[in-house]
């Protein structure tokens, strides 16, 4: 499989990430000797294998959907983390965009 | 406080006879990271006010009073937890890790966190917002990774035990090169509540020490179920100290052949030495195969770095965590808070888990990859159902240099192709010193099946003892 350019700059719009053109360059190279390396993975017989994606000894668990208090301290340590913020919320951007100047 | 000539009970002794107390032994240890850190850069954070829990019982609780290192992708209350990256370098958690919680209801110190590769994802440390660490041994090597930062901080005896965590070969790797013991645990044995998530079918926490006991003791402390973490077994967890002490007469060793012939000179010298030693005890050592040892890599890098993808989408740059200044809208916030903040290793994952779950690629890449991990887990269930450990070498070099493969992803992706498949198939594995090349530590791999450290822990204390690997001093130190 061939990793093109535009398969990275597709990818980069699923992942939320840009780069710059020379970025996208090393990339496209980095990214085919990676996955030309994955591509091995056809090489083995899979016919009638079953997908193992967890390792662990337990069925779904079940608990109870009960409130708990964290253990810090109050409200404002919770927006001591938030990058900008206003009247005591969360401060983001326009979401719906009437034109671009707005 | 220098601790390269101390332990678990020798710290508890001098502790409860009052030679120390342990308001200096915090005060003393963080003096010494600061002092010898210039050389190592092994701590994101050093708590210059660390302070022992109070009413310490030193009869009840082998940690008490005792600074134990903490890996910087594990949550702690109210002491800055970056995960060595620049999106979440201001990040103040507000709860504890669970393992957190149980270090502290065991009364250990805690002196600060350590370096590591960004988000757990490398094998030399190198990838850290923070800058580089530097081994112990020689500084101009890399201490392998991703935690690197706790293994040169035990290894250069600046703590006596460090939580780390393993994706892929994170806490063994960095051990066999710096000379210390380090063991990732079961999947499912230790809580993942409060660990910064990469690959969550995969991650593991675990424990890093010069000697074994005292990361069976550690481990003593932090394993067991936790209601916030559902893939923790219930089952009971054993006292791990029970198992050291012991002979291998009659243990069944397996040597898979692959693994043998991924080392040659001096190194296989190293690893054949240590199997020898076994065999000369009692214990019936029979050559095996891991035939898909070669696939574990692609298999690895396809499922973490999906896995990977999925967990790193909460960084958005909203409500915590790095956000870019002059955005236009909410969509550009994301894209450019991400960019700006993830490092070149983090990005590459991200992208590479991006195109293996896109259309069109996930049958051919994740699924096939999915489907590989279930062969190479009945490998394992094939040679377990026969043998006791599995042991080989945990890596096919000693430490290379700081910036020589950092450049190359699929070189430094093919160091961890002895370590991956324990964590594929979800069994314990440790490294244990097994002598020097070329001046530099080298481990020996122990593996076992899942839910037995106890034969892991029996199998490295006996190696432990007879090379004496412990009375060597890093060489790197020195002025």
């Amino acid at each position: 499989m061939e990793i093109t350019e535009d398969t990275v700059k597709h990818v980069a719009t699923l992942s939320r990430l840009e780069f710059s053109d020379d970025e996208i360059g090393k990339f496209t190279e980095q990214m085919g000797s990676i996955i030309n390396m994955a591509s091995q993975l056809q090489e083995v017989d899979t016919e009638g294998v079953e997908e193992t994606v967890q390792v662990v000894d337990r069925d779904t668990v079940f608990r109870e959907d009960k409130p708990e208090h964290w253990q810090g301290e109050d409200r404002e340590t919770l927006m001591e983390n938030v990058p900008e913020k206003a009247n005591g919320f969360i401060k983001v951007p326009v979401i719906i965009e009437k034109d671009d100047n707005e | 406080m220098n601790y390269l000539n101390e332990t678990i009970d020798s710290l508890n002794k001098k502790l409860a006879s009052g030679e120390i107390s342990a308001d200096q032994l915090a005060k003393d240890t963080v003096e010494n990271i600061k002092d010898t850190d210039k050389k190592l850069n092994a701590w994101i954070t050093v708590e210059d006010d660390a302070k022992p829990a109070e009413n310490l019982d030193f009869s009840k609780n082998k940690l008490a009073g005792i600074p134990i290192g903490i890996k910087d992708n594990i949550v702690t209350n109210g002491v800055k937890t970056t995960a060595a990256s620049h999106i979440l370098d201001n990040f103040m958690p507000m709860y504890d890790a669970t393992v957190i919680s149980k270090l502290k209801a065991a009364q250990a110190t805690f002196v600060g966190k350590t370096n590591m590769d960004e988000f757990a994802m490398g094998s030399s440390t190198e990838h850290s917002y923070f800058g580089a660490t530097h081994n112990p041994w020689n500084l101009d090597k890399v201490p392998g990774g991703s935690s690197g930062g706790s293994a040169a901080a035990v290894a250069g005896g600046q703590v006596v035990a460090a939580l780390g965590s393993d994706t892929g070969g994170s806490i063994r790797q960095p051990s066999a090169f710096n000379g210390i013991f380090g063991i990732k645990p079961t999947y499912g044995r230790v809580s993942r509540w409060g660990l910064i998530a990469f690959s969550s079918s995969l991650d593991q926490i675990g424990v890093m020490s010069k000697r074994v006991k005292d990361s069976a003791e550690v481990l003593n402390v932090i394993a067991g179920a936790d209601e916030h973490d559902s893939t923790v077994s219930t089952r009971e967890v054993p006292d791990f100290t029970k198992f050291l002490g012991q002979d291998v007469e009659g243990l069944r060793v397996a040597v898979p052949k692959e693994y043998m012939e991924a080392v040659d000179g001096d190194m296989r010298e190293a690893i054949q030495k240590q199997i020898d030693l076994l065999k000369e005890n009692g214990a019936v050592i029979n050559e095996v195969s891991l035939p898909h040892t070669k696939y574990v890599v692609p298999t690895y890098y396809i499922i973490a770095s999906s896995e990977a993808s999925s967990n790193l989408q909460r960084y958005d740059g909203i409500r915590y965590g790095y956000r870019a200044k002059d955005t236009k809208n909410l969509l550009d916030v994301y894209v450019k808070s991400r960019s700006e903040g993830f490092g070149t290793e983090v990005k590459r994952r991200i992208m590479l888990g991006s195109f293996a779950l896109s259309a069109g690629s996930y049958d051919k890449f994740f699924r096939q990859a999915a489907k590989v991990r279930t062969l190479i887990c009945n490998d394992f269930d094939k040679i377990f159902a026969e043998n006791d450990v599995i042991v080989g070498p945990v890596t096919t070099t000693p430490a290379f240099g700081i910036g020589e493969e950092i450049s190359d992803p699929v070189k430094m992706y093919n160091n961890d192709i002895l370590t991956i498949s324990a964590n594929l198939a979800g069994i314990p594995a440790a490294s244990v010193p097994a002598g020097l090349v070329d001046g530099m530590p080298v481990g020996l791999q122990i593996m076992a099946k899942r839910f037995d450290e106890g034969n892991v822990f029996k199998t490295a204390d006996f190696i432990e003892r007879n090379n004496k690997f412990y009375e060597k001093t890093p060489t790197g130190m020195e002025d």
